[in-house]
């Protein structure tokens, strides 16, 4: 009977990484593919014989230091480093202020704001990129990479708030009530208790403002057309393909740098990531 | 100032237990008028900005769309409601309209059964493997979704690449992926439940977790095989979660944008485009703003039902 269990469970561990491993290349097989195709030359990109899946005539660093050297690949980057350090650091700001004053500051219509707040994180950017392709013509920020500063909190401000308000309500009410025995103000006990105990929610919500900002791909291309303005993900989808001719592995050199700030990020803060995202599932 | 604290209090309604009274901050006794030292003045000014954003980039635009859409192409004339007839009389409208509700249907019935499976199967695994798993399986999710898309793009290039090397190597004949309109539908669902399927797999993976352990003993000294655990325990204790996961994901799915410009660009023939991307052709690339605000108000009666049951399903879970 025993033996039969372990079996059992033997076979079901069994099947269940097999299972995986099927999932596992499906997931990983693009990212692998775009990265192998980076450092292929050209003539083996082009030839028909070979394995697609393998390099078997030598790497090369070409379309990397063609990135560098021949395009506006590093204009893009640079563009597209200002927009989303400046996107996140004035949407944490307004997302801490309100989760803070919404978890613990009750006033009148603030449970109705809370809902409010969910239901413009269900509004879509397709809904509203083109009356805020009027809005940003009207302020004369059309083409210019300060219309992403200001349009782009839109996308990230609800659900960061959203998210930070279930942390901050977790911080015990005991803290509130030592800081304001030791004369804290209101702001103070923000800064000092609210922001160091929620600190994990604070570093998921970051890395989603990071992460949404840096992959913005409508509103730059509906607000933006110069080469000097453009950021990373439209500039290398749309400037990067040149004629009838693709040079892919100068394309896929390009969508692999662009990919990996966020990429890296999350590899290192993977857990207070995943955290945050599922903080509302578990208690659904 | 103790008083003055309640005071402030009074015009707030909550069903909480009356909270201790709270010493009041010493706040320095400035000019600075009572009623803006109080906590509901110090509450609303926090949330100026949130107010502030929500109410001029989201709000605004949202009614300002509904304007634009009923101006002429020159935004010279009123026309009321001639743009949405003009729509309902076309069949490339039709033909955007099937193609989103198939796309998001499809999309949306993949993702969540793949993500179910999958976070079944990582939730069996040991306990020590499945971080890692979990971290593996996200990755597709956290790439930018329209340069992950161009990789795609270059797997189902038809003579070069991957896809089709893999097929003639099987023995089966290359596709068209991209060129013939069902494959080219195929091709965008795919990338969808590839990029879409992970956020599924960590929500129902958190599920999992927060069911009670003592149900599935207490079933198991019942007798219950695997199937009545997952048919009796697993399925309705997250039931409101997979409801939720679903709606929000048909919404998202539904407002896609990123796959289809890259992908396909809409084509062949119209045959892939979805309100978003051509909303975007109509009103940006074309330059018929009016027309494209309506094309895109289009998406609202769908998304406004979606999140009208997300709301209810998180109701009735916090009741």
């Amino acid at each position: 009977m025993i033996r039969s269990i372990r079996a059992r469970r033997k076979l079901t561990l069994v099947l269940c990484y097999t299972a995986l491993a099927a999932f596992m290349v499906f997931f990983l097989f693009p990212p692998f593919y775009m990265a192998i195709t980076s450092f292929k030359t050209n003539q083996e990109i082009e030839s028909l014989r070979g394995i697609p899946f393998l390099i078997q005539q030598g790497v090369t660093l070409k379309h990397y230091r063609d990135l560098f050297t021949k395009t506006d690949f590093l204009l893009y980057f640079r563009n597209t480093a200002i927009v989303a350090v400046l996107v996140t650091l004035i949407a944490m700001t307004i997302s801490v202020l309100a989760a803070y004053s919404l978890s613990r500051l009750r006033f009148f219509g603030s449970v109705t704001l809370g809902t409010a707040i969910f239901l413009t994180y269900l509004v879509p950017e397709t809904l509203l990129f083109i009356p805020l392709f009027k809005i940003v013509g009207k302020l004369g920020l059309l083409n210019s990479k300060w219309s992403l500063v200001l349009v782009l909190p839109t996308a990230i401000v609800p659900f960061c708030t959203w998210m930070l308000i279930g942390y901050f309500g977790s911080v015990p009410r005991e803290l509130d009530e030592a800081a304001l025995v030791d004369g804290a103000n209101y702001l103070q006990m923000l800064l000092r208790v609210f922001l160091p105990v929620a600190l994990p929610g604070l570093v998921a919500a970051t890395m989603f403002a990071f992460t949404v900002s840096w992959a913005s791909f409508l509103y730059p291309m509906a607000f933006i057309f110069s080469s000097q303005e453009q950021v990373l993900t439209v500039g290398t989808v749309t400037t990067l393909i040149k004629g009838d001719v693709y040079h892919w592995g100068g394309l896929m050199a390009g969508a692999v740098l662009a990919c990996l700030p966020p990429v890296v990020l999350y590899v290192f803060l993977m857990d207070y990531y995943i955290s945050g995202l599922t903080a509302g599932a578990t208690k659904a | 100032m103790i008083q003055d604290e309640t005071q402030g209090e009074v015009s707030v309604v909550t069903a909480r237990p009356p909270r201790r009274p709270e010493v009041a901050p010493p706040l320095p006794r400035r000019a600075v008028p009572r009623w803006l030292r109080s906590r509901t003045a110090i509450a609303v000014a926090m949330c100026l900005p949130l107010l502030l954003l929500i109410g001029g980039l989201i709000a605004y635009p949202f009614f300002y769309s509904i304007y634009l859409s009923m101006l002429n192409k020159r935004e010279t004339a009123f026309v009321g409601l001639a743009n949405f007839r003009f729509l309902l009389r076309r069949d490339t409208f039709w033909l955007v309209v099937h193609n989103s509700f198939l796309f998001t249907l499809t999309a949306v019935f993949f993702k969540a059964s793949l993500g179910f499976i999958l976070a079944l199967i990582i939730h069996t695994l040991p306990e020590r493997g499945q971080r890692l798993w979990r971290g593996i399986a996200l990755i597709p999710w956290v790439m930018p979704l329209a340069l992950s898309t161009l990789g795609w793009w270059w797997i189902f290039e038809p003579t070069h690449s991957a896809l089709n090397w893999i097929l003639v190597q099987l023995g089966i004949s290359p596709k068209p992926w991209l060129s013939e309109p069902g494959w080219a539908r195929f091709a965008t669902i795919l990338v969808n439940i590839w990029y879409g399927t992970p956020f599924f797999l960590i929500m129902y993976l958190a599920g999992l977790k927060s069911i009670s352990q003592e149900l599935y003993e207490s079933s198991a000294i019942d007798g219950a095989n695997a199937w009545q655990r997952l048919r009796y325990i697993t399925l309705p204790m997250l039931k409101n979660l997979i409801a939720i996961t679903m709606l929000f994901s048909t919404i998202v799915t539904f407002a896609n944008f990123d796959i289809v410009r890259v992908l396909t660009r809409g084509g062949p023939r119209y045959s892939t485009h979805l309100f978003g991307t051509y909303a975007f052709n109509v009103g940006i690339e074309s330059g018929d703003v009016p027309l494209g605000a309506a094309v895109a108000l289009f998406m609202f009666p769908i998304l406004a039902i979606s999140a009208f049951l997300i709301l209810r399903g998180i109701q009735r879970s916090q009741a």
